[in-house]
């Protein structure tokens, strides 16, 4: 009998991709989720009124990690990247490294950040 | 000759898909790659934001106040972060109450998705409000897009942003007209379309064997 190759290779390939997708949460961790936002933003606002803080060189990067933590977490459990297949981690996560590069790039280009030697 | 079973049912969705070359449902394949877009758009706007940060040549300023040497015009600093705060508190919220309501479509919780797509709406256009009033007391306070570098990027920055969120708003809006009018239910829509799709309208809409066979028997054609 000849093969039939009018169908895309879709039973190989189907396998690796959807092997990773896993059931989405449930409402409590939704929950959870949404308690350690609150609490994240919370310490983000809290920080900002300290002068002492606002005023040392760890203010910046310290709501910029806070901010990238809600980031992840949002994207992880909200847009439910963490239970998808591996080829939307890489089509969100890809363009976002590419994207965060060229920014730092820009502020070295522009002289807003500084390697000393 | 073509024998091999097809999966086109998303794991933890329940919702169908006609058959693709992944395996994964070309719809969110097109989605996510729109997303992975979105960061270079977003990329760009921030960039130019931080690299204009603080070479304003004149006021008003986002945190610190200016005096204008010209007219004595004395401006406040701009930004006012208990409502930055509050708004961006809301648009985190509104992330939750999407993620319900996509969860209760999957159920079929016909109630459930009506209320948390409603919600999802309202905060979505609460943040628009937000917005809205913190552009208004800009503008009255003197900063336009116009005024200096600070301005410009802030505006453009934010109303892309603002864009985005009316967009979602628009759409959220259509799919709760759609949940309250006839229901959204992922299975039978995706069911439905892949029947249009390949005219197997009578055969399609069953069990997941069915469903090989229909695929099965497509691939043939």
């Amino acid at each position: 009998m000849a093969a039939d190759h009018s169908h895309p290779p879709t039973h190989d390939s189907h396998g690796d991709a959807s092997a990773h997708e896993h059931a989405h949460p449930d409402w409590g961790t939704y929950k959870w989720v949404a308690l350690i936002l609150v609490l994240i933003t919370g310490l983000e606002v809290w920080i900002y009124y300290i002068p002492s803080f606002t005023a040392t060189k760890l203010f910046v990067p310290t709501l910029l990690i806070l901010s990238a933590i809600k980031f992840t977490i949002v994207v992880m459990f909200y847009m439910h990247l963490k239970y998808d297949a591996k080829l939307f981690r890489a089509l969100f996560v890809g363009p976002l490294m590419l994207a965060s590069f060229t920014i730092v790039g820009l502020l070295f280009l522009f002289g807003h950040l500084k390697i000393h030697f | 000759m073509a024998t091999a079973a097809i999966d086109t049912q998303d794991s933890h969705s329940g919702a169908e898909h006609p058959p693709t070359s992944t395996g994964l449902n070309n719809t969110k394949v097109a989605i996510w790659a729109f997303i992975g877009s979105e960061c270079f758009l977003f990329a760009s706007l921030i960039s130019t934001y931080l690299i204009y940060r603080g070479r304003s040549l004149v006021g008003p300023f986002p945190h610190e106040a200016w005096t204008d040497p010209a007219t004595g015009q004395k401006f406040h600093a701009i930004l006012n972060i208990p409502v930055t705060s509050v708004s961006t508190f809301v648009l985190l919220m509104s992330s939750l109450a999407m993620v319900l309501a996509h969860s209760a479509v999957v159920r079929g919780d016909r109630k459930s998705s009506k209320i948390w797509l409603a919600s999802t709406a309202i905060l979505g256009a609460t943040f628009l409000g937000f917005q809205a009033y913190e552009f208004t007391s800009f503008v009255h306070e003197g900063l336009t897009i116009h005024t200096n570098l600070f301005g410009s990027s802030f505006f453009i920055l934010t109303g892309f942003h603002g864009a985005h969120v009316t967009a979602g708003v628009i759409w959220l809006l259509t799919l709760l007209f759609i949940d309250v009018k006839r229901g959204l239910n992922p299975m039978k829509r995706s069911t439905s379309m892949y029947a249009r799709c390949t005219g197997t309208s009578s055969t399609s809409s069953g069990s997941r064997s069915s469903r090989s066979s229909t695929s099965s028997s497509n691939r043939g054609h």
